[in-house]
């Protein structure tokens, strides 16, 4: 198990231009961990991280998009992995924060968090290829080649809340951000 | 009265070039009966377009968010349940994320020529209500002439970082 700052600041490390979408804790986190105008945090709704993550990579097929998604919002709008798959974009890193619980709604457990595997379901929705990564090593040690990889690919983050940083939604669903986001996108 | 004549009713290639015209290249669609036909197989074919086929109608609304973001128009093509299904991200991805979100929502058995409001079947006659209610803007597109109400729903969409919905009446042929 990581911890989940760790495991952020081990990809805030090896992030060279990546658009990385990012939703709730993990967003939160992110936000203060590695802060950039390619962050995309304005995701509006839980579930559609995944949903808007495509659209940008299918809009700029030249970027890299790495998603971290959470494990409680896919389970919201698992028919995206199906979508994702179908559309298979090469640029696309699926990563699920998987905590096991909807932590910013109180810690309850997501539903068959033991006897179901977001990977599992990536594999038979079409992902070119997926990994489950519980140690900060193996992570710091893979990530480069996850990074270059052709996609769509899933990696299944197994985490635990770490540091915590203060929680904003505001500044998580400014569209003040996302116009910046928008331009530094053009621009890159 | 609409009539059953071919020159009475709303043609998909009209539909198709104002679409084209509106600088839309994306479609994102999950099938609906009344567009399915004429037009989501059209623009499957067309190389104009790239059609993402969705699974839920919730994820349209995103993924054309994702494809603003990156500088790229789309459409979102479904039935009206699937506007329905789908309040919470037009709330809150649309709406409130200030995204242009263009939306051709496919009427499901309104009665040609009847208002949707005047409709018999309950989940049309809500349908515009909803609309207001969440401060979307919408245009009822059923006869020839209204596919000219495109363009200009989309422009100002764009222009506004706002949702619209075209709300098409009939089966366009």
């Amino acid at each position: 198990m990581m911890k989940r700052d760790e495991m952020l600041k081990v990809l805030a490390r090896h992030r060279t231009d990546e658009i990385v979408v990012a939703v709730y804790k993990a967003a939160q986190d992110w936000i203060h961990i590695a802060p950039s105008d390619l962050n995309y945090t304005f995701t509006g709704a839980m579930g559609q991280g995944s949903s808007h993550a495509l659209g940008l990579a299918l809009g700029r097929p030249d970027k890299r998009v790495v998603l971290l998604d959470g494990d409680g919002s896919l389970l919201m709008n698992l028919g995206t992995l199906v979508t994702i798959a179908n559309a298979a974009p090469k640029n696309f890193v699926h990563c699920v924060c998987e905590n096991g619980t909807y932590e910013t709604n109180g810690g309850v457990p997501i539903p068959r968090h033991d006897g179901f595997t977001f990977t599992g379901v990536a594999r038979e929705a079409g992902y070119v290829n997926t990994y489950t990564i519980d140690d900060l090593e193996d992570w710091d040690r893979n990530l480069d080649a996850i990074l270059k990889e052709d996609g769509p690919i899933m990696v299944d983050l197994k985490v635990e809340p770490g540091e915590d940083y203060p929680e904003n939604f505001p500044r998580l669903y400014n569209t003040e951000y996302r116009d910046r986001f928008a331009k530094a996108l053009a621009e890159s | 009265m609409a009539g059953d004549n071919d020159a009475d009713r709303l043609k998909a290639r009209d539909l198709i070039r104002e679409i084209k015209r509106a600088g839309i290249r994306f479609i994102v669609a999950l099938p609906d009966r009344t567009t399915s036909e004429h037009l989501l197989k059209t623009m499957i074919k067309d190389p104009d377009f790239q059609v993402v086929q969705v699974c839920k109608e919730d994820e349209g609304v995103s993924i054309c968010s994702g494809l603003y973001a990156a500088g790229h128009r789309s459409l979102l093509l479904m039935q009206y349940t699937g506007l329905l299904d789908s309040i919470n991200a037009v709330r809150g991805v649309a709406v409130q994320g200030k995204n242009p979100v263009c939306m051709m929502v496919g009427m499901l058995q309104k009665e040609p020529g009847v208002p949707p409001r005047q409709s018999k079947r309950y989940g049309l006659r809500i349908v515009e209500p909803i609309l207001e209610a969440m401060e979307v803007e919408y245009h009822n597109i059923e006869a020839p002439g209204e596919a000219d109400k495109v363009v200009p729903a989309v422009e100002a969409a764009y222009s506004e970082s706002r949702p619209v919905a075209m709300l098409i009446g009939r089966e366009p042929i």
